[in-house]
C-alpha cells in the first residue's frame, strides 16, 4: 500500500524514512501527531471566541485515539487543525515530522492528499460520481495513473466490503454503505493518519458497528487513527481517550498500549 | 491530474446540469452563429454588388455630366449602386443635374460630344459610344393594364452590348430605327410581366405618357437585387424618347465601350482629352464631366461594403459578448452551488490548480461546444438566401468566432474558477 510518491511533500527528504508505519524500523520514526500549545481564536476584539486554549497532544504511530467532548468543547476545531483544513492561531503542529504551519497552500494540499485520510459525519461523497470514482478521486489528485488508481480503489472498496457496489452512485447506497465508501476513499492513499469526525453520527447501530469494526481492523493492521466523537460507545473502541472541555484537554486515559490490538477487536470479530 | 482527467471532470460537471449547460451554450451559439452569418451576409452582398457592377458591361466607361468640379468623386454613384444594383448607369443623369451649380461655364454632354468620341481618329481605343437619356417613372399602359416604368432609356443599339443587356424574346432595335426615330421599345422582364402577363408582348403596342410605342423585344431577366429592380426598364431609340418624353436637352450620360480590357484606361484618357478640348477645360479639377471606370467603381464599392460588413460583425460580436457574460453568470451559480463539493475535493487533497482547471475547463467547454454548434448553424443557415442576399461564408470569420468563443470561456470563466480555487476548505465544507 505504499503510495508512489513522485512529489515529496514537506521538508522530510530522508529517503530512508519509512513509508509503512507497520514495519519496525530504526531510527525511530517521528510521532504521527505532535500538537504544541495549539490555540485557535475566532473573530477579534470583544467578540473573539477562544475555541482552543492551548492543546498539547502527541500520538505515536499505530495509536488509536478518541477525542471526546461536548458540543462547543473545541473538538471540531481541533479536528480541522489536525486535518490541515484550518490553521491554528498559535502553537505548533507537526504531522509526521512536517511542520504544517510553515507550509504554503500548494504543499498543504499535498499533505492533505498524502498524509491525511478524512471520514466525515455526513459522508461527503461527491454526488453523481460512482463509488469507484469517489474512491479514485484522491489518487487522481495525487497523480496516480489510471490503471494503478483503479486497482487500488477496487482494493480499498474490497477492504470495506463494497466490492459489489463499485458502480453505484452515492444516492443509490445506504448511509452505512456511503460511509464505508468514504472510509475506502480515506484509506486509498495509504495516509499516515486516518481522521474520523463523528463517523457514526449519522448511522444506525448496525451500520455504526460495521464502521467501528472496520476501524478496529485498520488499527490492528497498524494504522494510526484519530476519532472525534461524543459517544462513549464509540470511544470505547479506542486505545486512548482524550477529553476536551472549553478548549483544553481535561483527561487523557490510555486503555490499551500503542503496540497492542484495539480493545474491542476480539469482541467484534467474535 | 492530466489534461484528460480535468476534461473528464469538467464534462461530468456540465452533464450534471444539462438544461443549464445547454441554455448557456445557446448564448454562445447565437453569438458565434450571428458573427459568422452576418459577416457572410455582408460578404455575399458585397460579391453581389461586384457582380452588378460587372453586369454594367465589360470594359465599359460611363461619362456623366458633373457640375461639382470633380470634387464629388465616384462615391455618389457608388452609393446609388449599393442600393440600386443592376439598375444601370442610366440613373446618373438626373442625379448629376440636380446639383447644377452656379458655374456658368459648365457644359452639358451633347450628342456632338458623343459623335466626337465615336470618331476613331480622336479616340482609337473606343469601340462604341451610346448616348443615353433617361426618363424616370413613365407610366405605360396596355389594354387597361398600367405600370410605371422605373427607367425609360433612350439610346443607340450599341447600348445593349455595352451595358450587357441581352434580349430573350423578339429583337433589339437597329440603327435604322434610331435614324427614323421609330417608336419601338425593348422592355425589361418586370415591365413585360406587369403589362402583359402571359401574353407575348412582342409586336404589341404600349402607350407611354400618351405616346404609342411598339414592343420589339424583351430583355433577359437580370434578377432583382438590392432595393431597385434591375428589370424595371424600357429601352427605346434615342430620338424617339427625346421627341416624346425628355425633349432634346442634354444627354444624361454617354456609355462608352473600350475595345478590350487592356485599353479601358487608354480609352478613359482619350475620352478625357476629347471632352477637355470640346468643353474648353484646362485643368483636371475644373472638369464638367466625370468618367466612371468600372475598376474604380469596384474599389470604391469594396471599401463601402467592407465598412458594412464590419458593422454587421460588430453587432454580432456584441451578442457574443452577452453570451460570454452568461457564462460568467452560470459559472458563478455553479461555483456557489458546488461550494461543498469544492470543499470535499480540497479536503481530500485537490490542489488549487486542479479546481481552477476544472472550472476553467467547464467554462471553456461550454463556450467551445456552443461555438462549434454555432458554426454548424451558421454553415447551415448560409445555404439559405437571407434578405435577398446569398451569404458567402468567410473562413476567417469561423476561425475568429471560434477563437473568440474559447477566449471568452477562458476569460469569463476565470473569475468564477478563481473564486472556486480560492475557497478555504474549512469554509467550503461548512457551506450548506
Amino acid at each position: 500500500m505504499n503510495s508512489a510518491a513522485p512529489m515529496n511533500p514537506g521538508p522530510r527528504m530522508n529517503p530512508a524514512a519509512p513509508m509503512n508505519p507497520a514495519l519496525p524500523v530504526t531510527p525511530a520514526p517521528p510521532p504521527v501527531l505532535v500538537l504544541g500549545q495549539v490555540t485557535k481564536v475566532y473573530g477579534e476584539g470583544e467578540t473573539a471566541v477562544r475555541a482552543l486554549r492551548g492543546v498539547s497532544l502527541t500520538a505515536e504511530r499505530g495509536d488509536y485515539v478518541a477525542i471526546m467532548g461536548a458540543s462547543g468543547s473545541g473538538k471540531s476545531t481541533l479536528m480541522n487543525i489536525i486535518g490541515c483544513l484550518d490553521v491554528p492561531s498559535g502553537g505548533t503542529y507537526h504531522l509526521d515530522g512536517t511542520d504544517v504551519g510553515a507550509l504554503d497552500e500548494r504543499r498543504l494540499a499535498i499533505v492533505r492528499n498524502r498524509k491525511v485520510g478524512f471520514v466525515f459525519q455526513s459522508f461527503n461523497l461527491i454526488p453523481r460520481m460512482s463509488a469507484l470514482a469517489n474512491v479514485e478521486l484522491p489518487l487522481a489528485y495525487g497523480g496516480v495513473h489510471a490503471a494503478e488508481r483503479r486497482r487500488r480503489a477496487l482494493a480499498a472498496l474490497d477492504r470495506v466490503g463494497l466490492a459489489d457496489r463499485v458502480h453505484h452512485q452515492p444516492n443509490e447506497l445506504s448511509g452505512g454503505q456511503q460511509q464505508r465508501v468514504a472510509v475506502a476513499r480515506a484509506l486509498v492513499t495509504a495516509p499516515t493518519l486516518l481522521l474520523a469526525d463523528e463517523p457514526t453520527g449519522a448511522l444506525d447501530s448496525t451500520s455504526s458497528g460495521d464502521i467501528m469494526n472496520i476501524f478496529d481492523r485498520l488499527s490492528a493492521s497498524g494504522r494510526t487513527l484519530v476519532l472525534i466523537t461524543h459517544e462513549e460507545e464509540v470511544a470505547a473502541h479506542a486505545k486512548r481517550v482524550v477529553r476536551l472541555m472549553d478548549g483544553r484537554i481535561v483527561d487523557d486515559v490510555r486503555t490499551t498500549p500503542v503496540g497492542g490490538p484495539p480493545p474491542r477487536l476480539a469482541e467484534v470479530a467474535s | 491530474m492530466n489534461a484528460a482527467e480535468v476534461l473528464r471532470f469538467a464534462l461530468r460537471g456540465l452533464a450534471a446540469n444539462k438544461m443549464r449547460s445547454s441554455l448557456t451554450m445557446l448564448g454562445i451559439l447565437i453569438g458565434v452563429a450571428a458573427v459568422i452569418l452576418l459577416v457572410a451576409v455582408g460578404e455575399g452582398s458585397s460579391q453581389q454588388i461586384q457582380q452588378n457592377i460587372q453586369r454594367l458591361g465589360a470594359n465599359s466607361l460611363t461619362v456623366t455630366p458633373s457640375t461639382s468640379g470633380g470634387g464629388g468623386g465616384p462615391g455618389g454613384v457608388a452609393a446609388r449602386l449599393l442600393g440600386g444594383g443592376g439598375g444601370g448607369g442610366a440613373g446618373g443623369g438626373q442625379g448629376a443635374r440636380q446639383n447644377t451649380g452656379p458655374r456658368t461655364q459648365a457644359r452639358d454632354l451633347t450628342l456632338d460630344d458623343a459623335r466626337a468620341l465615336a470618331d476613331p481618329a480622336n479616340a482609337p481605343s473606343v469601340k462604341s459610344v451610346s448616348p443615353v437619356v433617361t426618363a424616370q417613372s413613365q407610366t405605360a399602359t396596355y389594354e387597361g393594364a398600367s405600370h410605371a416604368i422605373g427607367q425609360f432609356v433612350g439610346t443607340y443599339p450599341s447600348y445593349f452590348e455595352t451595358s450587357n443587356k441581352p434580349v430573350v424574346k423578339g429583337a433589339y432595335f437597329y440603327n435604322d430605327d434610331v435614324l427614323a426615330a421609330r417608336k419601338v421599345v425593348v422592355i425589361g422582364h418586370t415591365v413585360a410581366e406587369d403589362l402583359f402577363g402571359a401574353v407575348d408582348p412582342v409586336g404589341r403596342q404600349i402607350t407611354v405618357s400618351g405616346v404609342p410605342f411598339t414592343v420589339v423585344g424583351v430583355l433577359k431577366e437580370a434578377g432583382s437585387s438590392g432595393f431597385q429592380d434591375a428589370d424595371d426598364l424600357a429601352i427605346a431609340p434615342l430620338p424617339a424618347v427625346q421627341q416624346s418624353l425628355t425633349g432634346f436637352g442634354p444627354l444624361g450620360q454617354i456609355l462608352v465601350q473600350a475595345r478590350s480590357a487592356e485599353t479601358v484606361d487608354a480609352a478613359q484618357s482619350e475620352i478625357a482629352g476629347v471632352l477637355d478640348q470640346r468643353h474648353g477645360i484646362t485643368n483636371a479639377a475644373g472638369a464638367d464631366y466625370r468618367i466612371l471606370n468600372q475598376a474604380t467603381l469596384q474599389e470604391t464599392v469594396s471599401a463601402a461594403t467592407a465598412t458594412f460588413t464590419v458593422l454587421l460583425g460588430a453587432v454580432a460580436a456584441i451578442s457574443l459578448l452577452v453570451g460570454g457574460i452568461g457564462i460568467t453568470n452560470i459559472m458563478l451559480v455553479t461555483v456557489t452551488e458546488r461550494t461543498r463539493e469544492i470543499g470535499i475535493r480540497k479536503a481530500i487533497g485537490a490542489p488549487r490548480g486542479a479546481i481552477l482547471g476544472q472550472f476553467l475547463a467547464e467554462a471553456t467547454m461550454l463556450s467551445l461546444v456552443g461555438g462549434l454548434l454555432g458554426v454548424l448553424i451558421a454553415v447551415v443557415g448560409a445555404q439559405f438566401t437571407i434578405a435577398g442576399v446569398r451569404p458567402v461564408i468567410v473562413p476567417a470569420s469561423i476561425a475568429l468566432a471560434l477563437g473568440v468563443s474559447v477566449a471568452i470561456g477562458l476569460f469569463f470563466g476565470s473569475y468564477p474558477a478563481n473564486r472556486a480555487a480560492g475557497l478555504r476548505p474549512i469554509e467550503a465544507l461548512r457551506f450548506e
